[in-house]
């Protein structure tokens, strides 16, 4: 039996369903995201698993139990809110010792829970402190050590990193994984950054319009994105649309507009008519001046159209005659050798079959 | 600073100008605060040195001999007599209690206009302050017929009493008259501050406190009191301050036993003519106040400085 079991969940406000007929499942110890642009309905289910929140429709258990009866505070979770909110008149001892108060845990007993719960976010001598004077990743931590001094069943955390810059913010979720690793407890993870799901989770699930529309590990999303929007979300995507003209085995065959067919590998079973879309990565997508010599499966002549230099990488965006855009990605990796092409070089643009992914849409 | 150094001569004039606007600005306030504050008290001071005249008012500061004549009898006379004492403290305990029972009024008040919706809130804050649109004597006057023995409310009460086989109590010209019209009136003084302090705070403290195990009693008792604090210490010292120093009230709905400090300085000043005396009262009155609208500012920004920065 999974920890936290979510089934057929709905939350209405008025005609527009921010949650809609939702079921997942977390298992004990596991970091679970949950992604999605904002409005996404990622926010309410959190909201909804704390207490603050109640379904219209659907159960969610905790270890088998349902918690629809259960107000926020008799609830085994823990959230960590986006602003933080430490109560802003109590030190930082202060702050961690409340939910201890709270769950009549002896004055004897708590320094040492403390002292061990600010040890594990690494702030160790910062228990005298007042919220206003500790920096933004302080305050952070002092939520995230006040969530868990209790050993809650699991933690929520509402876009906890989301107010702090992007230095700090990487430094944290390294650290985030450790802490996960280490107390052992179940993290359900709101965020709307789709490289911080990838790099902290087990498992994501892509949030869009109330529903979820993949569920599973971040390899999995990013290489194999199950719908146009998971495939456009996570990372950059080119997406080729158009009916299938042919199938052989498992290779598919598109007829793109302004492109002509394209091979790639389909994963299901596919009917000859139906539309789809193929879903290439820019940086499985090969630029050279010709296509190298054994002939990849697709290959295409273009000019480069746009190009952006990043620093490692530089990305081109090519035109073909039909005026298909397709983006590829070229490393920076040559010594001294910064671009390879410029704006309306001629190129050719090629991937294998399996470079692309075919979505059924 | 954006200017070349071809600015800084031109920013001598500019100085200046900025130096006489702010004269300009800030004298006629200050000019008036001392004419009509500072200068009246200080000879509030002076006066109360001096012999009362013997028929009131002040005697000559020079006596016969052109010795000048200032003495600390008045001071003696508040110091060794101890009924006025004694009105000081009752007068500080009914100040107490109009605070204390304005807070328990002000606060589920200001609670619920601070938690209405937006679109409502001036309308409410309109009817706290709606009171102050007709006179406050008339204000008082009333209490006089609602407390009146013909009206309903004595009436309902003393036949309550009745029942039980209780003696009827008069209901105005009491303490009880005093007190109820008391924390009517100062009543607003201590919402307002609580609202605007209570309208600012952030909802996700009370979220986060009840997700790490706080119930009603405990979110409010931890959280939002501690954090209301100021609030309720301006609103303290609001009403505290001028009900230590009515005499309206008394006046009007007290009996004969709630004489307080206000009516035992217009009496000096009025009646008696005893002016040193007077001036010591409001001085000792004066004082008082200032020593506690100190502590209350000292105690809001010690506490508030920890809480609110």
């Amino acid at each position: 039996m999974a920890l936290l079991e979510i089934q057929g969940v709905t939350r209405r406000f008025g005609d527009f369903a921010a949650v809609d007929s939702v079921t997942l499942s977390v298992e004990a110890g596991e970091f679970f995201t949950l992604l999605g642009p904002s409005g996404c309905g990622k926010t309410t289910l959190l909201r909804m698993i704390a207490g603050f929140d109640t379904p219209d429709a659907g159960r969610i258990l905790l270890n088998g139990k349902d918690l629809a009866d259960d107000p926020p505070e008799l609830r085994p979770v823990r959230t960590v809110f986006q602003s933080y909110a430490l109560f802003p008149h109590m030190s930082v001892e202060g702050n961690v010792a409340f939910p201890l108060r709270m769950a009549g845990v002896p004055a004897g007993e708590r320094p040492a829970r403390i002292a061990a719960a600010l040890e594990d976010v690494r702030l160790i001598g910062f228990g005298k402190r007042y919220p206003h004077e500790l920096s933004g990743g302080q305050k952070q931590r002092v939520a995230i050590a006040r969530a868990l001094v209790t050993h809650p069943t699991m933690l929520l955390l509402d876009e906890p990193l989301a107010a702090l810059d992007a230095q700090l913010r990487e430094e944290l979720q390294i650290e985030l994984i450790n802490l996960q690793k280490e107390v052992g407890i179940a993290f359900v993870y709101v965020t709307h950054d789709q490289t911080e799901a990838l790099a902290l989770s087990h498992r994501i699930a892509v949030m869009n319009h109330g529903h979820v529309e993949q569920l599973d590990e971040p390899s999995k999303i990013y290489g194999f994105p199950r719908t146009r929007f998971v495939a456009d979300f996570i990372g950059h995507c080119n997406l080729l649309s158009g009916p299938v003209a042919a199938v052989d085995g498992d290779v598919v065959t598109l007829d793109v507009a302004g492109l002509g067919p394209v091979r790639v590998a389909a994963r299901t079973a596919v009917g000859a008519g139906a539309n789809g879309t193929i879903a290439l990565r820019p940086e499985k997508t090969s630029i050279a001046a010709r296509a190298p010599a054994p002939m990849p499966d697709n290959h295409f002549r273009g000019k480069v159209a746009d190009m952006l230099y990043m620093g490692d990488v530089t990305v081109y965006r090519v035109e073909t005659p039909g005026g298909t855009r397709i983006e590829a990605l070229l490393a920076n990796s040559h010594s001294g050798r910064a671009r390879f092409f410029d704006v309306g070089d001629a190129v050719e643009i090629s991937w294998q079959v399996d470079a692309a992914h075919f979505i059924e849409q | 600073m954006p200017h070349t150094s071809s600015s800084s001569s031109a920013a001598a004039p500019g100085r200046r100008l900025a130096r006489l606007a702010k004269w300009l600005v800030s004298g006629p306030p200050v000019l008036y605060l001392i004419v009509f504050f500072a200068a009246p008290a200080a000879i509030m001071v002076l006066a109360s040195f001096r012999t009362p005249g013997e028929f009131g008012g002040l005697a000559p500061l020079t006596d016969d001999a052109g010795k000048i004549d200032l003495n600390t009898d008045s001071y003696l006379r508040f110091l060794t007599e101890p009924v006025f004492l004694h009105v000081f403290v009752k007068s500080a305990w009914y100040a107490t209690l109009t605070t204390l029972i304005c807070l328990l009024l002000a606060y589920p008040v200001a609670t619920l206009i601070a938690k209405s919706a937006k679109k409502h809130r001036d309308l409410l804050l309109l009817l706290v302050i709606l009171p102050f649109w007709s006179n406050f004597l008339i204000r008082v006057y009333a209490w006089m017929i609602i407390l009146g023995p013909n009206a309903a409310l004595a009436k309902f009460v003393n036949g309550a009493l009745a029942l039980v086989g209780l003696e009827p109590v008069p209901l105005l010209f009491s303490a009880f008259a005093v007190l109820t019209c008391l924390v009517y009136v100062h009543l607003p003084f201590m919402v307002l501050p609580l609202y605007a302090n209570l309208e600012k705070h952030d909802q996700a403290l009370l979220d986060a406190a009840q997700d790490l195990g706080a119930n009603a009693w405990q979110r409010f008792w931890r959280i939002t009191f501690p954090l209301s604090l100021p609030g309720v210490y301006a609103g303290a010292a609001l009403v505290f301050i001028p009900a230590l120093g009515i005499f309206a009230i008394p006046d009007i709905l007290g009996g004969p036993d709630d004489t307080l400090i206000g009516n035992l300085i217009k009496q000096q000043f009025l009646e008696t003519r005893d002016w040193p005396f007077g001036s010591v009262l409001s001085i000792v009155l004066t004082v008082a106040a200032l020593a506690l609208a100190g502590a209350a500012a000292w105690i809001a920004r010690r506490r508030g400085g920890e809480a609110l920065a």
